[in-house]
């Protein structure tokens, strides 16, 4: 029972981040319908800025907390400068385009920001400083979730019940799920749909710089490739939870970090991913859009 | 109030309005009727900026807009109710009518037009707060005619107002249209492929044809008018 409570708790933490980084997707998807491949490279990105950030503070004897909240705000500032710009660089233009050729800029995107930090730092993986700070558990608890576990949980729960509070009450919210349900109409109501746009790829890619940390703590190194089994990943939540559905990214995430967890403990880590893809299959067989995804309704 | 001079709009290759010249006085409401495909919606889109014209020229109070952005056009004074509505659906009631309101911020006024427009369609303050694709077509173009006053526009475009309602509902969104132009001196632009309901409640009116004006003048004459009556009236 404490196993399977223990691979419960890491199936939950890993879920809630593949779900932080899902979340990025499927705002973009519901917005634009366009699946942004480089989505997975501002997590990287991210997670390398509170590497290098934390790497100099350390050098000048400042650590702990204090350390953390300076390379988090630093790296979440960083990465979403780079999502606003990706967005502007390679969809802006594209606008107006057939859905194909935003689809081949966003996996271009994608191929040169690994290989600009592939050049830029290092082919390695290099060692990420565990962060976060260790609480003091009670141990039965403590055999359970682990603290790191427990503050990444903790964490991408509040994140969460923020933006839900963002996107359903403030007005920007509403903007957002406007333009989403119908962007001409948006338009007509005096929306500026350019900046609504800008917004989401703000937040996306702030919630995958945390996202990045939280999960670079947590396993301890980062190289350029790690975007790329992320991204992948959390993609694979959005459209397991229905992509373009918001409350789908998360059940999806957590559905997703739940059966991969499962797997690697009553089965081997070898069929991790077996587990994953073949759950995928499964479910888009079943529910061709998504567990919680509506079927889109034929525009007129 | 609103002048289009020698409007030249196009998608992709296909001209869809051909030199349109026409304008709209304070205070009035004016038809556009013509047939499917005359480029009633398409010259609706070009004064929103939607689809801005190829060449041509714009004037609202005086002031070019053909190369203003569909928000900017809006802040001045233009909002509209387009063709099939166009309610955000996963949206409520109250929601809606905050969009329509995005662009003000003045919260007291705001609040006094909601009620205003709650007055008016007291069946929108019933359904405050349910989502707007739960509505019947009538309600939901009492929605969108609402929406579209949040903004507090100087000239409204109504596009096919009437298009699959109930003849009841279409009297009472017509008597609505006739209500808001008196009360609020809100001037309308109103397409219509119903023309002889358009004409009745408008001051002049507009027919196209394959994207240019064929004929044009006041409701009255328009409706006497032989070709128009023969194609368009269908007496």
């Amino acid at each position: 029972m404490e196993y399977f409570l223990e691979l419960f708790a890491g199936g939950l933490t890993r879920g809630s981040i593949y779900a932080l980084i899902a979340l990025g997707y499927t705002m973009v998807y519901g917005i634009i319908e366009l699946i942004n491949f480089a989505h997975g490279e501002i997590y990287m990105i991210g997670a390398f800025t509170a590497l290098i950030v934390s790497s100099v503070l350390a050098m000048s004897g400042m650590s702990g907390v204090s350390a953390l909240v300076l390379a988090s705000i630093v790296a979440v500032v960083y990465a979403s400068a780079y999502g606003f710009t990706v967005e502007k660089i390679a969809y802006k233009p594209l606008r107006r385009a057939p859905r194909l050729s935003p689809l081949i800029s966003a996996i271009g995107m994608s191929i040169f920001l690994q290989n600009y930090v592939l050049l830029a730092q290092t082919p390695d993986f290099l060692p990420f400083p565990n962060l976060l700070p260790e609480l003091p558990l009670p141990e039965a608890f403590g055999n359970i979730i682990g603290s790191t576990e427990l503050i990444i949980l903790l964490t991408t729960a509040v994140i969460m019940g923020g933006l839900t509070l963002v996107i359903k009450f403030t007005k920007m919210g509403k903007a957002m799920r406007a333009t989403a349900q119908d962007r001409d109409m948006a338009m007509l109501v005096g929306i500026n749909v350019n900046r609504v746009i800008s917004n989401t790829f703000v937040i996306g890619s702030a919630l995958a710089a945390v996202g990045g940390i939280l999960i670079a703590s947590h396993v301890g190194r980062v190289n350029f490739f790690i975007g790329f089994i992320a991204g992948i990943k959390a993609f694979t939540a959005a459209v397991l939870g229905g992509i373009g559905s918001i409350p789908g990214a998360v059940l999806g995430g957590l559905v997703l970090g739940l059966t991969e967890s499962f797997a690697t403990g009553y089965v081997s880590s070898d069929y991790e991913d077996v587990f994953a893809f073949a759950l995928l299959i499964v479910i888009l067989i079943l529910r061709p859009t998504g567990l919680l995804g509506r079927a889109a309704a034929p525009k007129v | 109030m609103l002048e289009l001079k020698d409007i030249r709009t196009c998608y992709g290759n296909i001209m869809a309005l051909k030199d349109v010249t026409l304008s709209v006085p304070a205070g009035e409401i004016v038809a556009l009727i013509g047939a499917n495909g005359a480029g009633k919606t398409t010259t609706l889109m070009s004064i929103s900026g939607i689809v801005p014209p190829r060449s041509g020229e714009i004037l609202f109070l005086g002031q070019p807009i053909q190369t203003l952005g569909p928000d900017e056009i809006v802040s001045l004074g233009i909002s509209q109710v387009p063709e099939g509505r166009r309610i955000f659906p996963k949206l409520t009631v109250a929601e809606n009518l905050d969009m329509g309101a995005f662009l003000r911020s003045d919260q007291a006024g705001i609040k006094s037009d909601l009620d205003y427009i709650y007055g008016l369609f007291p069946i929108l303050a019933q359904r405050r707060y349910q989502q707007g694709g739960t509505l019947s077509g009538g309600e939901q173009q009492m929605l969108a005619i609402a929406r579209a006053l949040m903004a507090r526009p100087r000239l409204l475009l109504l596009d096919e107002p009437s298009l699959g309602l109930a003849p009841l509902f279409v009297k009472l969104i017509l008597t609505m249209i006739r209500k808001i132009s008196d009360e609020q001196g809100t001037t309308i632009l109103l397409v219509e492929q119903n023309a002889n309901m358009a004409l009745k409640i408008a001051h002049r009116g507009y027919v196209m044809e394959n994207g240019r004006i064929a004929f044009s003048g006041t409701a009255r004459s328009l409706l006497n008018n032989e070709s128009v009556k023969s194609a368009y009236l269908g007496i």
